[in-house]
C-alpha cells in the first residue's frame, strides 16, 4: 500500500461508531511537508495517500482522516462519473462525514446513496458535490479534493474545499 | 461570508454581543450577533474568543454551530468596516442552540454592499420609462403623497389599495405593523387593503377566534408534555423546524417521561405518540417514524379536502365511546349538543369520504382521545397550519377540529392546546380595521378596475396569490397605463408627476404602484416607485413567536444608504401629507395625520403596542407594562404575552391560556360551533372533473417565503433553480417526465412552472409544488374561490401537466435525491 498512511486508515464498516468513539481525540496533526509561507491564501494541506483506486468497491465507502486524525472522513466510489470525481472512471469521491450543521456523524445509505445526519436528519448528496439534499445545515458537505496517481493507482487526498464542523480553520 | 471557505475569523473577548431572533419563521429561534472590527479576531484558546471554546482542537458533535454564511464582513454608513458573526442562543429556551438552514443563514443576508446584498434597495426610485432611477426622499414621498391626496380629496379612501405585511419577524414586528396600521386606518382609513398572503383583510382563524379561543393558546413546552400529538395540515419538520427538533422530538423519543411523571405525577406517561393528518406523507411523517418508531406514528392520509368529515367522524365516535369530558362542556361550554347533531357522522361514512380505513380512525381516537391506563384523560396536542388555513372551507374546517377539540377538553391543561403552528412570526398591533367582515375582495377590485393607488408593503401577490395569472394581468395593464404616462414626461417635476399620474389614473384606468420592500420583486416589475425598507438588526424590532414570545431584536447596524424602518417611511408619508393639507389650509384632514412624530422605531413602539386600549394588540391590555429596556433585560427568552406583571425587575407573562376557564366570549363559556361536513366547492370541484391531478403545494425546508433573500444565495438557488414539483415516479413516467424536466401545469385558471423531482411517497394523481418561489408560480393555477371570510382555498386545485422541455443543467447540478430521510 504505498503512499497510504496505515494511521489514517479506518475500516468502513462501523464508521460512526468509530467516527463517534474517537471525535474528541487531541490530536494535533502538524501539516507535514510544508514550508511556512506568511503571505499564503490557501492552507498548508498535507497531501496523503488514501487508498488505491483498484481496491475500492462501488457503493461501498471507506473512511479515512484527514487533514488530522480528528477529522473524519470517507472515500466513495460510485459506478459512474460524477461531479468532481477522480480516479480512472471520474467516479470517486471523498467527503467529511461530520455534518456540517453540528458534527453529528454521517451514515452512508447505500440504497439512496447518500450520507444521512440522525441527529436532524440532513441528507447529503455525493453524487452532486455532497448537495445537502434537505435539512439543518447551512453548508454542503466539505469536499476532499483528491488526486489519482495513475503510476501506481494511488488516490490522494490534497485540500478540503468547506469548512469542517467544529473548527475555525481546517488545519488546527 | 469570508473569501476562505475552510476558516471563519472568531469574535475576540471584548466583541460587542446583542440579541437577535431569527427573522424568519414563526418559531423565532435566539441568536447573539457578535460584532467586532474587520481588522481583528480572536485567538483559538478559550481565553481569546468571545465564545469561550477551544478551537486548538477538533470539538465535539453538538457543542457548537458555527458556519461560514453565519460569518459576514460589513460596512456601517460612516464607512466603518465590522466583522458580524450570528450564532444560535444555547441558553434561549426556543431552540436551545440549534439553528435551521433558514436562520443560520442570517448573518449572509446582512448588507455589505458586496455580492447577493448589492440587490438590496438603497435610496428610492422612480420608474423613467425604461429604467429606475435613484431619486431622495423628498421627491420621492412628494409624488407619493401627492398623488395620495389627490386621489383621497377626489375619491376618498376607498380608492387607496394596500397589499401588505401583517405579521412579525422581518418585514413585520409591532413597530412596524402599528406604523403601517396607522397610515392605512387611522390616518387613510382605507378599507381596500388586504393582507400579504391572502386578497383580504381577515384572519386565519376566524372560526376558533369566533368560539372563543385564540389561536395561540400554549406554550412549545407543552409538546413535550403532550400524550399524543395530533398535526393536521401541519410539515413541522421543514415550516417550523426547531419547535419540532427541541420540543416535539424529545417526547417522540421518551426523554420527557420524567418531566412529565414530575408534573402529573399520578398519570400514566409514556412517550408520545403522534398522528398527523396530510393527504401528503410529509418529511416529518418520516422523520418522526424514525424518531418515535413506526409502531408509535400513525398517518391518515385522508382525501384531500375531506378534514372536517374527518374531525366530525371522531368527534361523534368519541362522544359514543363516553370519552368525551361531560362536566367540562357542561361548566364552560355552549352550544354542544346542536354540534354534535350537526356534526354526527358514522365511522363507515368518514371512511368513505376521507379515504382512511375505519381501523385507522379508531386507532386515532384511542391514541389521542381514550382514557389512559390510570383513568385520566389524555394530553393531546393539536398543531394545525395551511393544510387548514388554506384547506377546504378553512372556516368550517377549524370550527370541525376546535368541536373535536372542546368535546375533549383539550386546551387550557398542560400537554394540550389546539394551536395553529404558524408560518410567519406575529407582531400584530393596529387601529381596527376601517371595513366590515367579510372584507373587500381586493384582488378582484383590482381586477374589476378599482382602485386607484397601490402600494404594495414588504409583500409580493404575484407570487402568494390566488388566481396569479389574471390578477397579474390586470396589475400589469393598468400599472403599464402609467408607466406609459411617466415615459413621455420629459422634465417633469415631482407637483407635474403628480398631476400627470393623476390623469393616468383618474381617466384612463391606471394604476399606480409603489413597492416598499427590501429588494425590487416580482411586483416591482409593475411599480413606478421604490421605497427602501430597513430589516431586524438594521432597526431595533419587536415581535412574538407561536407561543406568544416576545423579543428584542437590537439594532446593531445601520441600513443600506438611506433605506430605513418601515414604521419611519408611515411616518414621514403621514407627516407629507399632514403638510400638504396644512399648506391647503385644511386643519380638518391634517389632524389625520397627527401622531406621527416619531425619530425612531422605539417611538413607533411606545405609541402603538404600549397603548393599553382602542386597538387590535397582541399586546392587550398590559402592553404598557412593556418598554424596549425591559426586554433587553429579558433577552431571547423575552416573555409570553400577555404580561401579568412586572415585577423584581422581571416581565412575567403566561404560559397557557385559558388555564382558568375563561374564553373570549360576553359568557367566557367556549362555544361550539356547528359545521357539517360541506363537500368540495363547486369552483374547485369543476377543476377535479376535468384534470387529472390534484396540485397539493406548501413549504421546502431550503426555501423562506417569497425566496426574497434566497433567490440571491447560491447554497439555495443552486438547490432549488425553479420551484421543485414533487410526482409519483409512475405518473412521470406514463407522461414522459424525468428528473429535472421543466413541466407545465395547466387548467382553468392558468398555467404554472416547475422543475420535475420524481417522488415515490406522492400519491398517484397528486403533485407537490413549492409555493411562493420566484420562478414558479403555483398561484397561477389556483382558482379563485374562498371561504365566507375570503380565506382561499391554495390546497385545491387541480391540473394537467406535460413536459415542456429538458433542461440539461438541472440535471447537472441538481440532487433529485429523496427528500425523506427514510432509512433503507
Amino acid at each position: 500500500m504505498t503512499g497510504i498512511s496505515r494511521r489514517r486508515f479506518l475500516k468502513a464498516g462501523g464508521t460512526a461508531a468509530a467516527a463517534g468513539a474517537t471525535l474528541l481525540g487531541t490530536g494535533m496533526a502538524a501539516a507535514e511537508g510544508t514550508t511556512a509561507n506568511p503571505g499564503a491564501t490557501t492552507l498548508p494541506y498535507p497531501r496523503e495517500g488514501v487508498a488505491k483506486a483498484a481496491a475500492l468497491t462501488v457503493n461501498e465507502p471507506m473512511a479515512f482522516n484527514y487533514p488530522d486524525d480528528d477529522s473524519f472522513c470517507q472515500i466513495l466510489r460510485l459506478g459512474a462519473p460524477v461531479p468532481g470525481g477522480v480516479g480512472p472512471d471520474g467516479d470517486i469521491v471523498a467527503f467529511s462525514t461530520q455534518c456540517t450543521h453540528m458534527g453529528c456523524p454521517l451514515s452512508y445509505d447505500k440504497q439512496a446513496r447518500t450520507f444521512k445526519c440522525g441527529c436532524h436528519f440532513s441528507i447529503f448528496d455525493p453524487e452532486m458535490h455532497g448537495q445537502m439534499v434537505d435539512g439543518q445545515a447551512t453548508e454542503n458537505l466539505p469536499r476532499i479534493l483528491l488526486e489519482h496517481d495513475p503510476s501506481d493507482d494511488t488516490l490522494y487526498a490534497v485540500a478540503v474545499e468547506g469548512l469542517i464542523y467544529g473548527r475555525q480553520c481546517n488545519v488546527l | 461570508m469570508s473569501q476562505y471557505k475552510d476558516r471563519v475569523p472568531l469574535p475576540p473577548t471584548d466583541a460587542q454581543r446583542t440579541n437577535m431572533t431569527c427573522h424568519f419563521c414563526i418559531v423565532g429561534c435566539g441568536y447573539h450577533v457578535y460584532k467586532w472590527p474587520e481588522n481583528r479576531e480572536g485567538g483559538r484558546a478559550p481565553s481569546e474568543n468571545a465564545l469561550g471554546m477551544d478551537f486548538r482542537r477538533q470539538i465535539g458533535p453538538q457543542q457548537i454551530i458555527m458556519t461560514p454564511p453565519m460569518h459576514n464582513v460589513i460596512a456601517d454608513r460612516d464607512g466603518r468596516r465590522w466583522n458580524i458573526m450570528i450564532l444560535p442562543d444555547k441558553e434561549c429556551s426556543v431552540n436551545q442552540g440549534l439553528s435551521s438552514t433558514r436562520g443560520g443563514q442570517m448573518a449572509s443576508v446582512m448588507y455589505n454592499g458586496q455580492g447577493a446584498s448589492r440587490q438590496r434597495l438603497s435610496y428610492p426610485m422612480l420608474f423613467t420609462g425604461d429604467d429606475w432611477v435613484e431619486t431622495d426622499w423628498a421627491t420621492a414621498l412628494a409624488v407619493y403623497a401627492g398623488v395620495t391626496k389627490r386621489i383621497l380629496d377626489e375619491h376618498g379612501p376607498e380608492s387607496l389599495a394596500f397589499n401588505a405585511f401583517d405579521h412579525g419577524g422581518a418585514g413585520g414586528g409591532f413597530e412596524n405593523t402599528w406604523g403601517s396600521g396607522k397610515l392605512m386606518f387611522s390616518a387613510l382609513r382605507t378599507p381596500l387593503t388586504r393582507i400579504h398572503n391572502r386578497p383580504a383583510y381577515n384572519s386565519e382563524c376566524h372560526a376558533t377566534r369566533d368560539m372563543g379561543i385564540g389561536e395561540l393558546n400554549n406554550s412549545y413546552e407543552d409538546s413535550e408534555l403532550a400524550d399524543t400529538l395530533l398535526f393536521i395540515g401541519a410539515n413541522g419538520y421543514e415550516t417550523q423546524t426547531n419547535y419540532f427538533l427541541a420540543h416535539a422530538m424529545p417526547n417522540m423519543r421518551g426523554e420527557t417521561i420524567a418531566k412529565k411523571k414530575k408534573w402529573f405525577p399520578d398519570e400514566t406517561a409514556e412517550k408520545a405518540r403522534v398522528i398527523f393528518v396530510d393527504p401528503r406523507r410529509s418529511l416529518t411523517v418520516s422523520v418522526a417514524e424514525h424518531i418515535a418508531g413506526k409502531e408509535s406514528v400513525l398517518h391518515l392520509a385522508i382525501a384531500p379536502g375531506t378534514d372536517t368529515a374527518l374531525f366530525n367522524g371522531l368527534m361523534t365516535y368519541v362522544v359514543d365511546q363516553d370519552w368525551h369530558h361531560e362536566k367540562f362542556i357542561n361548566e364552560h361550554t355552549s352550544g354542544f349538543e346542536e354540534a354534535l347533531a350537526a356534526n354526527r357522522m358514522s365511522l363507515a361514512e368518514c371512511s368513505r369520504i376521507t379515504g382512511v380505513p375505519e381501523a385507522d380512525i379508531v386507532k386515532a381516537a384511542e391514541w389521542a382521545y381514550k382514557p389512559k391506563a390510570s383513568g385520566h384523560y389524555p394530553r393531546t396536542m393539536h398543531g394545525y397550519e395551511k393544510g387548514i388555513i388554506w384547506g377546504n372551507d378553512n372556516y368550517r374546517i377549524q370550527a370541525a377540529l376546535v368541536d373535536l377539540v372542546l368535546t375533549t377538553e383539550n386546551l387550557g391543561r398542560r400537554g394540550t392546546g389546539v394551536v395553529r403552528m404558524g408560518g410567519h412570526q406575529e407582531g400584530y398591533a393596529r387601529p381596527p380595521y376601517p371595513g366590515a367582515r367579510p372584507a373587500i375582495y381586493v384582488d378582484d377590485e383590482i381586477i374589476k378596475g378599482n382602485g386607484r393607488m397601490l402600494t404594495v408593503w414588504a409583500c409580493n401577490a404575484f407570487q402568494s396569490t390566488l388566481n396569479a395569472e389574471q390578477y397579474r394581468e390586470a396589475v400589469y395593464r393598468r400599472s403599464n397605463i402609467v408607466r406609459e404616462t411617466i415615459a413621455r414626461a420629459r422634465g417633469a417635476t415631482a407637483e407635474d408627476l403628480v398631476d400627470l399620474i393623476y390623469d393616468a389614473v383618474e381617466n384612463r384606468g391606471g394604476l399606480f404602484v409603489t413597492n416598499i420592500d427590501l429588494y425590487r420583486t416580482k411586483f416591482s416589475d409593475a411599480a413606478h416607485l421604490l421605497l427602501p425598507a430597513a430589516h431586524p438588526g438594521e432597526m431595533n424590532l419587536t415581535s412574538m413567536n407561536g407561543e406568544r414570545r416576545m423579543r428584542l431584536t437590537e439594532r446593531f447596524m445601520d441600513p443600506p444608504g438611506a433605506a430605513k424602518p418601515d414604521c419611519l417611511i408611515a411616518a414621514d408619508i403621514a407627516n407629507t401629507l399632514k403638510a400638504l393639507y396644512e399648506a391647503d389650509g385644511n386643519s380638518e384632514m391634517a389632524a389625520r395625520f397627527d401622531g406621527f412624530e416619531w425619530k425612531t422605531e422605539e417611538d413607533a413602539f411606545n405609541d402603538g403596542f404600549r397603548q393599553p386600549e382602542g386597538i387590535d394588540s397582541q399586546g392587550g391590555a398590559t402592553g404598557d407594562l412593556v418598554t424596549y429596556e425591559r426586554l433587553r433585560a429579558m433577552g431571547n427568552n423575552g416573555v409570553q404575552l400577555p404580561v401579568k406583571e412586572y415585577k423584581d425587575g422581571r416581565l412575567i407573562g403566561t404560559e397557557m391560556i385559558y388555564a382558568d376557564y375563561r374564553f373570549d366570549t360576553d359568557d367566557g363559556k367556549a362555544r361550539f360551533m356547528p359545521a357539517p361536513w360541506n363537500g368540495m366547492p363547486q369552483t374547485v370541484e369543476s377543476q377535479r372533473e376535468k384534470y387529472r391531478f390534484w396540485v397539493n403545494n406548501g413549504r421546502t425546508n431550503h426555501i423562506w417565503q417569497s425566496a426574497y433573500h434566497d433567490r440571491l444565495l447560491s447554497f439555495r438557488r443552486d438547490r432549488f433553480p425553479m420551484s421543485p414539483m414533487e410526482m409519483n415516479p409512475e405518473d412521470a413516467a406514463e407522461l414522459g417526465i424525468e428528473a429535472g424536466d421543466i413541466v407545465e401545469l395547466h387548467n382553468d385558471y392558468g398555467a404554472a412552472f416547475a422543475m420535475a423531482y420524481p417522488e415515490p411517497d406522492i400519491g398517484r394523481g397528486q403533485l407537490f409544488m413549492m409555493f411562493g418561489y420566484d420562478n414558479g408560480v403555483v398561484g397561477d393555477v389556483v382558482t379563485p374561490w374562498t371561504d365566507r371570510n375570503l380565506i382561499p382555498y391554495y390546497k385545491g386545485t387541480w391540473a394537467d401537466m406535460r413536459k415542456v422541455g429538458s433542461m440539461r443543467d438541472y440535471k447537472r447540478t441538481v440532487s433529485f435525491k429523496r427528500r425523506r430521510f427514510d432509512l433503507a
